[in-house]
Parts: C-alpha cells; sequence; structure tokens
C-alpha cells in the first residue's frame, strides 16, 4: 500500500515561524513547538521547518528549536535551509530533527550527501532541489541554488540521480516556476522526477486548491505532498486536504 | 521512589535518541539514555533503539558492549524492546551487511523489502494485526504508524509475528517473543498511536518490576 503524505512547510527566521499562521486560538503565531503540536493534531503526516535565517549567528537558535519541537512532538520533522557541512546537520539530527535537507551546499560540494547519509542513513539526508524550465537543460529543467536566484547549468534529472547515488533517501522537488503561483504543481516536471528515482519525491511549489495536491501524486506521481499558504492562512485544514484525496482515490491516513 | 518505571534506552552513540526518551516519557516512564551496566541492570524496562545501517550498528554496540548487555536483559525475562534497526539487529543478520551477524535473538535474516516499490518504505502504513499481543493494547483498528526501512524481517513460521503491514505484499512490522516486543516502525514517530505502543511497553516494565 502506498500511502501519500501530506507535509505543512513552516518558514523559520532565528528559531521563529514567520509569514504568520493563521490558526484560531493560536497563543503565538510565531513558535514552532505550538504550531508544530497544531498540524500533529490535525493529522499532518510530517513537517518541514525552512530556516531562513540569514545570519549563520542565528544557527544555534535552529538548534534549539529542533529540540524544542523533539521535546513536544511526536511525528516526523524535517529542517532544511543553510546546511553547509556534516557538522550542521549532525547538531540538527543529535538535537531531534529526524531529517536535514540540504540544496545549495550539496551543488556545491555532492560529498556532503554522501557524508550524512553515511553517518546517519540515507533516510535522514533529503536533497532538496529547486528546479526551473530551461530549453537547454536536456531534461527541461536546470537546478537553481540560493532560493532559486542562482542558475548553475546542471540539468536537473542529471543531480536527483546522483544524488540518490551519493545516498539522498528523499528528493524534495520545488518548482521555481510554480513557487508562490498558486497554480498547481509543475507536474511535467514532478513525474519526470519521481519515476527517476528508487527514492520517496515530495512535490512542492504552486499548491493554491486541493485539487492540486491531488493532482501531485495522481499525476506527478508524487509520495508526498508539500504546501505552506494553503494551511497557514487557514484556507484549507489537513483534514479536508485529505479527505479530497481519499475521495479522489488516493490512501491517506486519515485526519 | 518516583512511581514511575525505569526505562533504560541504550545509547550507543548512534543517531538521534533524544525523541525515544523524550517519547518514553511522555508515555509515564522515568526515561533515561545510558550505557551504564548498574542502570541497565536496575532498569524496570530496556529499549534498543537503532537508526542508519545495520553493520554500523552492530559495531557499536560491540564497542560499547551493550551487544553483551542486551543479551543479558533479554535472557533475564525484563521486558525488552527493540525500534527500527534496534529490532533488526535481533535477528540473526542482514541483507544490508552480508558477513555481519547479527544478536540472534530471532533466529532468521533480514532481508530488503522485495518487489518494485520505493525503498526506504517512508510513510504511515496500517498495522495489520497477526497476534492479540499487548504491545498494541488499547487501540482501535485501523492503527497507523509511521515506517522509514528499506529491510524487514523474515516472517519464520509467523509464531512472533505481532503485525505486518502491506507494502508489495505483507512486510513484518512488529515481532514479540516472550519479554521481548520489537517494532519496525516508530512509535516515538507514530503521533498518538505511538505514545499509546510506548505506554504498553511502560506497562508492562511497571508490572514486571513491580513482581
Amino acid at each position: 500500500m502506498r500511502v501519500a503524505r501530506v507535509i505543512p512547510c513552516l518558514d523559520v527566521d532565528a528559531g521563529r515561524v514567520v509569514k504568520g499562521v493563521n490558526f484560531v486560538d493560536i497563543r503565538d503565531a510565531g513558535d514552532p513547538v505550538e504550531l508544530a503540536a497544531r498540524y500533529d493534531s490535525q493529522g499532518a503526516d510530517e513537517l518541514v521547518f525552512l530556516d531562513i535565517t540569514a545570519s549563520s549567528d542565528h544557527r544555534d537558535t535552529t538548534v534549539a528549536m529542533a529540540r524544542a519541537v523533539a521535546d513536544e512532538v511526536f511525528i516526523p520533522f524535517t529542517i532544511g535551509g543553510g546546511i553547509r557541512t556534516l557538522d550542521d546537520g549532525r547538531r540538527l539530527l543529535r538535537a531531534g530533527a529526524d531529517k536535514v535537507s540540504v540544496n545549495t551546499a550539496a551543488v556545491r560540494r555532492p560529498e556532503l550527501v554522501r557524508e550524512i547519509s553515511r553517518e546517519f542513513g540515507s533516510q535522514c539526508c533529503v536533497v532538496a532541489v529547486d528546479a526551473r524550465s530551461s530549453p537547454e537543460a536536456p531534461s527541461g529543467y536546470e537546478v537553481f541554488t540560493h532560493g532559486g536566484r542562482t542558475r548553475t547549468g546542471i540539468d536537473c534529472l542529471e543531480w536527483v540521480t546522483s544524488a540518490e547515488r551519493l545516498g539522498a533517501g528523499e528528493i524534495l522537488l520545488t518548482s521555481m516556476d510554480r513557487d508562490g503561483t498558486k497554480e498547481g504543481f509543475e507536474l511535467n516536471l514532478t513525474s519526470m522526477v519521481s519515476e527517476a528515482v528508487g527514492v520517496p519525491v515530495i512535490a512542492s511549489g504552486g499548491v493554491g486548491t486541493l485539487d492540486h495536491l491531488v493532482e501531485g501524486v495522481t499525476e506527478g506521481k508524487a509520495d508526498a505532498v508539500l504546501a505552506a499558504s494553503i494551511f497557514h492562512y487557514g484556507e484549507h485544514t489537513i483534514a479536508e486536504a485529505k479527505t479530497r484525496m481519499a475521495e479522489a482515490g488516493i490512501t491517506v491516513r486519515p485526519a | 521512589m518516583t512511581g514511575r518505571p525505569l526505562v533504560a534506552i541504550l545509547d550507543y552513540g548512534i543517531g538521534n535518541l533524544h525523541s525515544a526518551q523524550k517519547g518514553f516519557e511522555h508515555a509515564g516512564a522515568d526515561a533515561r539514555l545510558t550505557a551504564d551496566r548498574g542502570l541497565i541492570d536496575a532498569a524496570d524496562g530496556v529499549v534498543l533503539p537503532g537508526v542508519g545501517a545495520f553493520a554500523p550498528c552492530m559495531a557499536a554496540l560491540g564497542r560499547t558492549g551493550l551487544d553483551d548487555a542486551t543479551c543479558e536483559v533479554v535472557a533475564s525475562g525484563r521486558p525488552f524492546m527493540g525500534i527500527c534497526v534496534g529490532m533488526q539487529v535481533l535477528f540473526a543478520g542482514s541483507d544490508e551487511a552480508p558477513g555481519t551477524p547479527g544478536l540472534g535473538v530471532f533466529d532468521r535474516e533480514v532481508r530488503w523489502i522485495p518487489g518494485p516499490v520505493k525503498r526506504p518504505q517512508m510513510q504511515w502504513n496500517v498495522l495489520d494485526r497477526r497476534l492479540d499481543h499487548p504491545m498494541l493494547a488499547g487501540l482501535d483498528d485501523p492503527v497507523w504508524a509511521y515506517f522509514v526501512h528499506s529491510l524487514a524481517p523474515e516472517t519464520g513460521d509467523g509464531a512472533d509475528v505481532v503485525a505486518t503491514c502491506d507494502y508489495g505484499g505483507p512486510v513484518v512490522a512488529a515481532v514479540a517473543r516472550d519479554n521481548v516486543w520489537a517494532a519496525q516502525f516508530h512509535p516515538e514517530k507514530s503521533s498518538r498511536v505511538g505514545l499509546r505502543i510506548l505506554a504498553n511497553f511502560v506497562a508492562a516494565a511497571g508490572a514486571a518490576g513491580a513482581g
């Protein structure tokens, strides 16, 4: 049985959740622990925290946050953003994160993927890939880094398959063409990557409706779907998402 | 006396044990991460967690002497629980590490999950009960648990298989024999269901400690 996962993504700056999460009765909309617990009770399957902290001085805050979340919340969570070295990853995993996701640093130095997966197992190592359509890339998609600002000239398909070889346990695939548009996942990109790798793929970027989540699994063939704003701003609950997915014939863990 | 059963979580330097400790605390235990033999001997229940790969886990158990400690606890009759790779090392060996013997508590092998499925299985899945066992007491079907694994123990004659899950066919999800419980899934990551499973173990530890 293949069971699709629904994963809310929270942006974190210096240990605080930013871009507001709009739950009813929330005491502190910036508290990662309270929000994580809320999403757990709503039926989220996992959580992703994306650390957008600009200054590396605040890395300790992110480690403390990982510990605080792990103390109180008993579903898996991933932390990504700004992980440059094995030691960065080690500190987060030891603090209680289940997985770390690497992006720019892994493109720059692919060996990082091997180092993390060797020490902690490939299940701990998510490779986040930001892709944008590009006629020059053989697969039609090129890898971008630095939050989608920097071209790499690397073909997306080539990178995900080598990331898997290096020990990635999961691919978090974001379409930079769709991110923030609410037009839905880039399904062509998603299905291409899902079929090319033997590890699970999380689709990301572009979710605006519940049907987009459905399409990510049925047409995009993703193993998990990630979204931020539709959940945070109270447009939809996790339960509504799962109900819609189940109605479409997708197996989900009921909320 | 705290009244909370003492659960020793074997700390052999592998991965993230923080969640396991916190999970057992939430489940009512005085849970300690330890490699100290005195504390392990004093514990009402002992837990062997494990993440990553079979061979590094076995090597770390050997380095810390916790391989022998595990076998002694198993033989002592005190409640014992293996989780994920901490379950797999209780078996005789693994496809993942040919030539590296396991602890042999269960006399069969751990195999790659067969078939055209994604490995690892990284998802929630339903536990199909095969035995009526206290591990899953108080839980209504369907029982959903979180799995992250590419290998699983052989079924054997099935006499010790508490539950399987369906992942391209039946995959062993939990086994138990006498005082030994073992879960392929992560109860400490399985939300309310998982905390109940941990509480069931804490209750067994408490009952054994009181007896």
